[in-house]
């Protein structure tokens, strides 16, 4: 087998042309991920069952399913429905972008939001009831004493979910999408040459890798600075 | 006449106060009046229930039957009651608790900023008083991570004075200290104290009893067996069960 040095130099700038799409993927799907698992984790732990239930049923089929079948099942099975078609939600459904996004973000929410509610379990109940002794209402316990110690908890398994996020954005080549995974696809088959383009593409992605890593080591740090001597 | 009687009216009431964990009977029909600026010692065998009959008085535990009524409001399920009283009521805990993500400044701060409104310079300049008062200014803006726990304790003791309490509560305070931390802590209690605070305080310490209590209770099986002076309680104790429970732990 030979192994073409100058195709990898040659397909790499080409790949990284989709860094773009890669990145908007993430970013977006990780934010808005973010904000909804906020809402999905406050209603999982209101112990209304109105509340919770939505909470569970949402998290267990979102991470119950892979995320390849919750990009189709948007991407070609919500235009079959008319009420989707009128929807304000047309426009952007319409896009494989746009599913893509959804898809990301919805499977993002329901690990991030079970993330979170792991750092909210693993709050020292101690620390609540000092303030429930000061006077603190429960929502003010929330939000001074549980979350700032949640969060900090929870960033190594969110690192952990971003590094998963990212990778899982190259699904979004399989709806017509030119992110880098999609490039790297059209280029491969037109030389044929899967070893070299995918050898590169995943270089690619393990710098990705290495840098988000080491963002939120430095995050972590940053917010772990009470606990060192 | 009639103001003396009001007057004595206890600030800290329990009638009848029954707790159940589960099936588990943790307060026996528990009654205890405490005056204001009576300072009480409550000692007994683990699993007596100390902590929990405390515990019940800020309601940090749901009593299941008779009354608590501190300082002029029963708690029941209503948020408004509790909230008055806990804002009254100060409690220091045998495990510190600081918010450990909080510098010992704004660990003091923010009950002030939050219940009682007040603004920042106002509950700084009072964090920075109480700080001196437990004779630890100097570490204010360190994380209660690097302090030692005498000194965790002592800034406890600080945080609940911030909120102006006027009943202190205290569940084993020095017990999770090393002894040579163990002083440091009894001097800033037997300080308030002396400034006539009103104190139910859960301890072994013999010396603090004998030297600042105004009674001893002695607590065993969720029950209160006994209720005396401190001279009576330790030198003329009544009942059988306090004499054996002070023949051990002064046999330490
Ligand atoms: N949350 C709880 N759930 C179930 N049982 C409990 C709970 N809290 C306390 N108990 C039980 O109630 C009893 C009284 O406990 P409590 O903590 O009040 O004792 P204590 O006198 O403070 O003991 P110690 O000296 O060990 O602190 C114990 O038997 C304990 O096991
Ligand atoms: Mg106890």
């Amino acid at each position: 087998m030979s192994f073409e040095f100058s195709l990898i130099i040659d397909s790499i700038p080409k790949m990284l042309a989709g860094i773009g799409i890669t990145l908007e993927l993430l970013l977006l799907s990780m934010v808005i991920g973010t904000i909804l698992a906020i809402f999905i984790l406050l209603m999982r732990i209101s112990n209304r069952w109105y509340l919770c239930w939505p909470a569970m049923s949402f998290i267990y089929i979102f991470r119950g399913t892979p995320i390849l079948i919750q990009i189709f099942i948007i991407y070609y099975g919500f235009p079959q429905f008319e009420f989707i078609r009128e929807s304000i939600f047309w426009p952007m459904l319409r896009e494989p972008y746009g599913c893509a996004v959804l898809a990301l973000t919805i499977n993002n929410a329901a690990y991030v939001s079970e993330i979170f509610r792991g750092g909210v379990n693993g709050v020292d109940r101690g620390y609540l009831e000092a303030g429930a002794a000061l006077g603190l209402s429960i929502r003010q316990r929330f939000i001074y004493i549980t979350a700032p110690i949640a969060i900090r908890l929870s960033i190594p398994a969110y690192s952990n979910d971003v590094i998963g996020l990212m990778k899982a954005t190259a699904l979004a080549s399989t709806i017509t999408l030119l992110d880098m995974m999609g490039i790297a696809r059209t280029i491969v088959a037109e030389y044929y040459a899967p070893y070299e383009i995918f050898i590169s593409l995943a270089i690619i992605y393990l710098i990705m890798t290495w840098i988000i890593q080491n963002a939120f080591g430095l995050l972590e740090k940053r917010m772990s600075r009470h606990i060192r001597q | 006449m009639i103001n003396s009687v009001t007057s004595s009216e206890p600030i800290i009431r329990l009638k009848d106060v029954d707790k159940f964990f589960g099936g588990f009977q943790a307060l026996k029909k528990i009654n205890l009046n405490v005056e204001k600026g009576e300072r009480i010692v409550v000692c007994g065998p683990s699993g007596s229930g100390k902590s929990t009959m405390i515990r019940c008085i800020n309601r940090l535990e749901q009593h299941n039957a008779g009354h608590i009524i501190v300082n002029g409001h029963e708690l029941t399920d209503q948020v408004k009651d509790i909230d008055a009283v806990r804002r009254e009521v100060g409690m220091v805990f045998q495990s510190f608790n600081l918010f450990p993500h909080l510098s010992i400044i704004d660990n003091l701060m923010l009950a002030p900023k939050l219940v009682r409104k007040t603004p920042k310079p106002k509950a700084r300049e009072q964090a920075m008083s109480m700080l001196e008062r437990v004779r630890i200014p100097e570490q204010a803006d360190k994380y209660p991570s690097q302090l030692s726990g005498g000194q965790q304790q002592r800034v406890a003791i600080a945080r609940s004075l911030c909120m102006n309490p006027e009943i202190m509560l205290f569940d084993e305070p020095t017990s999770a200290l090393d002894p040579e931390m163990i002083n440091e802590v009894l001097e800033v209690m037997t300080d308030l104290a002396k400034e006539g605070m009103t104190m139910i305080c859960v301890t072994h310490e013999m010396g603090f009893a004998r030297s600042v209590a105004d009674a001893v209770i002695f607590m065993d099986e969720g029950e209160i067996v006994e209720r005396n002076t401190p001279e009576e309680f330790f030198n003329n104790p009544k009942s059988d069960r306090t004499k054996l429970f002070l023949s051990q732990i002064l046999a330490h």
